[in-house]
Parts: structure tokens; C-alpha cells; sequence
């Protein structure tokens, strides 16, 4: 394909309903990325539970950074970078673990796990106690907790986490409103399923409606699964432009037509009977039925949380066209019966193996070779267009299957690139 | 089991099992594939470790027999994207032991490993891990209930797992 110059103006590559290839293919167009959205922007880092006991840590990402993510004694979660500030080793060489501080392999220099330089071996060789002050390990400029979710920002000013949730804050709210503790626990462990596609791909189709039934057919038919359905012509579900970047396949609509609690998980309140009894006692009989009802929500924080209903995604760019998604089930403290079937719901669907997420996959890379073809240059972006409107909150909505969301992702995006120009 | 107790015959049985099992897979033969397996079998690929508890942390596959059914289905209808075209795979299966169970009439628990090549329109991919088995005589000859298959890099991001393993 012929390159069109991005310091020509992020415009000539972004139009409203069609976006230039180039921007899943170009290296200088990654690198830019990094700077003006992953390292600047708020990311989703882990989850509190995680690291449950003082002194617990794990090592997670933001991009291509990994970030070491620690709960000190205190109970203060802390978002550290992994590299020694004496010659740049690697301070923490397990996933995970629980210790109050790490010591560098190379020359022993300790770090407590807030990031405070300890101290180094034979320390006469350094210009006494100042020589330790400003040596303390890296890290994420901001951090900001919601629910448990632990994003972290590289930029010292900005949108506070709340700002840039904004109206998808909900989402979190709704996920949490499911678990009777009001709590989650995501210490299940993360599937690593990594992909040759750019990480755009992946997260236009988080919330894309229309591929459902074409791509996912296989499983549906041998299911017998109603999922598709939901994507379909007639369904009265909805696809949402949240703000900044966040996007919504909103299928309540669909689930209150069919007013069947727990509908939305294919299951019947008799087949997870304490869950049901741990909601209803926590939230009230009518409130349950009404949770249970409308289900969890499917909804993309961008750049790279995606809440599925029971599954939670991080995407990972690691180059311009390899990108990890890491997955785990969302498990509701407290709620065994329910977490159960949550879990192994979410190993048959999703991960390298998935009976769903493999053929998301394939689909991620055929799309990232296709884009390399040199006519035409551009993806269309186009569909809804014609019926998109704004709901009574004054969110920008379209029919299930149509690309309100993937033109709001690309709106999000040519702000922030443009803004770091 | 030491080497002196080895019954040859036995040893011989589970590795021609064991052979087939992988050709079976490497020629997509699902239909094969799923005869093999017991009414009762576990199929599993654990995450993040070799000893996880697959009830409470996530697996790369974990199977029970109506769930591999479904795979095999999927597999079949000739829209599992991931599979269609599939994966050309070859595969070499050694270190083939009896660990337990050898002439009792009961299940024997065999251990192999195994280095595996796929090509596919993205690039070769190499495989490799380790396959604890647990076959059980019947008057059919073996069948599997149970298959683990330990990869060695199941801690770190692979790439998708939707040819049989």
C-alpha cells in the first residue's frame, strides 16, 4: 500500500467513516502510539486481588513496559517500574510473590516495595546518604483504584481516572453489582494468547456486533447457543459510543425482552440456587431479579480492558503487529456455585484454545495480512451511519450490528494523537 | 517402575496407542481421535504451570468428554476458523514410559514427550511438552480416559491452540 505521511496530519488518515491502513501497519505510527496514548493516557494495570496480602506482588504491563505491581505493609498498592536505577537490571525476576523489597541480581542493590532505594553493598563507595535519594526505582506516575481495578497513567497531569472513565464507569459499577460481596476476586490466573495483528484490531472487535454470527458460527450451530441472535437484524440490542474511546455492545435491551434471570449466562437461577440466595439476600428480592436480568455488561475501556460478562481482556501491543490478550474469568467473592461455572464457561470460550476467542484470532491476523494489500487503502468504517442517534443520556447509539463503536474508538484516538503532536 | 519389570508386549501395546493417537491428530482424523477417548475422559492443557488446580484457575483446555465432543463437532462443521484451512502438524512423540499400572488389568499411566512442528499461513510454529497419559485396557484394545498435556511454555503468550494437541 502506498503510505500516506502521518505528520501530514492525523486527519488525511482518520475520516469519520473510514480509517487509512497504514495505521495498522506503519512502525513510525506504533511509536507514536506508545508515546501519546499507552504512556500517557490511563491504562488498566491489575486488580486489588491480585495482590491480596501486604507485601504480595506481580509483575503486569502497560504496553511493552512491564510494571511490577505491589501492595506494601500498609496495604497501599504501588505501580513500580522493573529495572535497577544503578545499571539497569532487572529487579524482580518471578511473576509473582510476596516480599517487602527486591534486590537487584547484578550488584545487590534493595528496593522496598514502595520503590525507596534501601541501600547498596559496600557503601563506601558512594558519597554517603544523598547519593541514595534520588535513586529510588521508577514508576507509574499516577495511579488511580475504582472498584478494584488498578489503572496507572506515565503522565504526571491529565484527566483524573474518574474524568476518563467517565460514563463507563458504569460498566465497572455493573460488573460489581452482580458479585453479592460487592467484591471480585481475579486470582484465577491470565491466559496469554498472543496474536501477529496490531492491537487495534483487537480492540475494534471487542465491541464490533456485526462478526458475531459469521465468525462464531461454528460454535453456535453446535451449541445450540442464542448468542448470535443477539447480534442479529431484528435484535433490539444496542451499540454505544461512551466517550473517550469507551464502547458498549448494550444487550439489555434484548435480555428485559426475554425477562429470564440469568439468560444472559444460558442458566436458570435453579442451577446456581446459593449465588441467587447470596444476591437476593445482599440486594433485595425485586433488585436481584433485575441484576440478574439485564447480566454484565460488555463494554471496552479502551486502549485495553474489555469486560466480556464473565471474562475480563487486556490487550498488550508489544509491536506494530504483535499483540497479547491476556484473559482470566471473572470470579465473584464469595460466590463458589456461580464462580464454578464462570470459570469453565470462560477456559471453553476463550484463550489460545477457545472455541470463540481462536477464531477472533485468526480473523485478527487474516485482517492484519489483508490490510497489507496495496488497493484499496482503506477500511470502512461506514455501517449505521444513516441510523445512529443519540439515547436519553445523550450517548451516540446504533443497532446491534452497526460501527457507532469503531468510529468512536478512531474519534478517541485522532484526539490523542493529535494532541501529543 | 524399574526396567527389569517392563512387559515388552505391554510397552509395545501403549506406544503403537500413543503413535496412532498423534498421527490420528496430525491427519485430522476427528471422528478417530474421538474414539479413542472414554466415556468418562478429562482432556487437559494447564496455564501458568504444570501443577494448577483446574477447578479454580484457568487451563488452556480442560475437557471433559462432552465438551470434547463439542471440539470435535466444531472442528467438523468446517467453520472453526482457527482450522479452516487446518494446520498442517507433525509431530514426534518419544521417551514413550510405563509409570504405573503395568499388569494389573487396571488403567496405566504412561508418560511421553513430545516436539511438535505446525505450518500455517502466519509461519512454522514449534511445540513441545510433555503428555501424561492414562489408558485403559478394554475389550477394544486401549482407550484414553485421561490425556494432560504439560507445554513447556504454557507460563508465557502463545499462539492459538486449535489444531488437537
Amino acid at each position: 500500500m502506498s503510505t500516506v505521511d502521518a505528520t501530514a496530519g492525523w486527519d488525511r488518515l482518520i475520516e469519520h467513516d473510514r480509517v487509512h491502513g497504514s495505521l495498522y501497519t506503519d512502525p513510525a505510527i506504533y511509536e507514536a502510539e506508545l508515546e501519546r496514548i499507552w504512556y500517557r493516557t490511563w491504562v488498566f494495570v491489575g486488580h486489588v486481588s491480585e495482590v491480596p496480602e501486604p507485601n504480595d506482588y506481580v509483575v503486569k504491563s502497560i504496553g511493552p513496559q512491564p510494571v511490577i505491581m505491589t501492595r506494601d505493609k500498609q496495604g497501599e498498592i504501588h505501580l513500580l517500574l522493573n529495572r535497577c536505577t544503578h545499571r539497569a537490571n532487572l529487579v524482580c525476576d518471578a511473576p509473582r510473590g510476596n516480599s517487602s523489597a527486591f534486590r537487584c541480581p547484578y550488584h545487590g542493590w534493595t528496593f522496598s516495595n514502595t520503590g525507596r532505594l534501601l541501600g547498596y553493598p559496600f557503601n563506601s563507595g558512594y558519597d554517603g546518604r544523598e547519593a541514595k535519594r534520588e535513586l529510588g526505582l521508577g514508576r507509574v506516575a499516577r495511579i488511580g483504584i475504582y472498584e478494584g481495578f488498578v489503572f496507572g497513567s506515565f503522565a504526571e497531569e491529565g484527566p483524573t481516572l474518574l474524568e476518563h472513565l467517565g460514563a463507563a464507569r458504569e460498566a465497572l459499577d455493573r460488573l460489581v453489582a452482580l458479585s453479592p460481596s460487592g467484591e471480585l476476586d481475579l486470582s484465577a490466573g491470565w491466559l496469554q494468547h498472543k496474536v501477529k495483528a496490531n492491537w487495534k484490531m483487537l480492540v475494534e472487535n471487542e465491541t464490533d456486533g456485526y462478526h458475531p454470527q459469521f465468525v462464531h458460527s461454528s460454535i453456535f450451530s453446535v451449541a445450540q447457543s442464542g448468542i448470535g441472535e443477539l447480534y442479529g437484524e431484528e435484535s433490539t440490542a444496542l451499540s454505544r459510543d461512551l466517550g473517550n474511546g469507551h464502547t458498549e455492545n448494550d444487550l439489555r435491551p434484548e435480555f428485559r425482552r426475554i425477562g429470564q434471570p440469568l439468560g444472559w449466562f444460558g442458566t436458570t437461577p435453579d442451577r446456581v440456587p446459593d449465588y441467587v440466595a447470596q444476591l437476593e439476600a445482599a440486594k433485595g428480592v425485586e433488585q436481584a431479579r433485575e441484576l440478574l436480568i439485564d447480566g454484565s455488561p460488555h463494554v471496552m475501556l479502551f486502549p485495553n480492558l474489555f469486560i466480556a460478562e464473565i471474562q475480563l481482556f487486556v490487550i498488550q501491543p508489544l509491536a506494530v503487529d504483535e499483540t497479547v490478550q491476556h484473559v482470566t474469568a471473572v470470579q465473584y467473592k464469595g460466590a463458589p456455585d456461580m464462580n464454578r461455572r464462570m470459570l469453565q464457561q470462560t477456559i471453553g470460550s476463550v484463550g489460545p484454545a477457545g472455541f470463540l476467542l481462536a477464531d477472533d484470532s485468526e480473523m485478527y491476523e487474516r485482517n492484519q495480512r489483508g490490510v497489507h494489500a496495496r488497493s484499496p487503502e482503506w477500511v470502512v468504517l461506514k455501517r449505521g451511519t444513516h441510523r445512529e442517534r443519540l439515547d436519553e443520556d445523550g450517548h451516540l447509539v446504533g443497532d446491534a450490528t452497526d460501527e457507532v463503536p469503531q468510529r468512536a474508538i478512531w474519534r478517541h484516538y485522532r484526539r490523542l494523537m493529535e494532541a501529543g503532536a | 517402575m524399574s526396567g527389569a519389570t517392563v512387559n515388552r508386549d505391554l510397552l509395545l501395546e501403549v506406544e503403537q496407542f500413543v503413535y496412532r493417537e498423534a498421527r490420528m491428530q496430525d491427519e485430522h482424523d476427528y471422528d478417530g481421535w474421538e474414539a479413542l477417548w472414554t466415556d468418562d475422559a478429562l482432556y487437559w492443557v494447564p496455564a501458568n504451570g504444570d501443577a494448577i488446580d483446574p477447578t479454580r484457575e484457568m487451563s488452556i483446555i480442560f475437557d471433559n468428554r462432552s465438551r470434547i465432543a463439542t471440539r470435535v463437532k466444531q472442528l467438523k462443521t468446517g467453520k472453526r476458523h482457527a482450522q479452516a484451512p487446518p494446520s498442517r502438524t507433525r509431530r514426534v512423540v518419544s521417551n514413550v514410559e510405563l509409570l504405573d499400572g503395568a499388569g494389573d488389568g487396571g488403567e496405566l499411566v504412561v508418560g511421553a514427550n513430545f516436539v511438535l512442528y505446525e505450518s500455517r499461513e502466519r509461519g512454522v510454529t514449534l511445540w513441545a511438552g510433555r503428555s501424561t497419559y492414562r489408558l485403559r485396557p478394554t475389550g477394544d484394545g486401549l482407550r484414553m480416559a485421561y490425556k494432560k498435556i504439560e507445554l513447556v511454555n504454557n507460563d508465557r503468550a502463545i499462539f492459538t491452540l486449535a489444531f488437537l494437541i
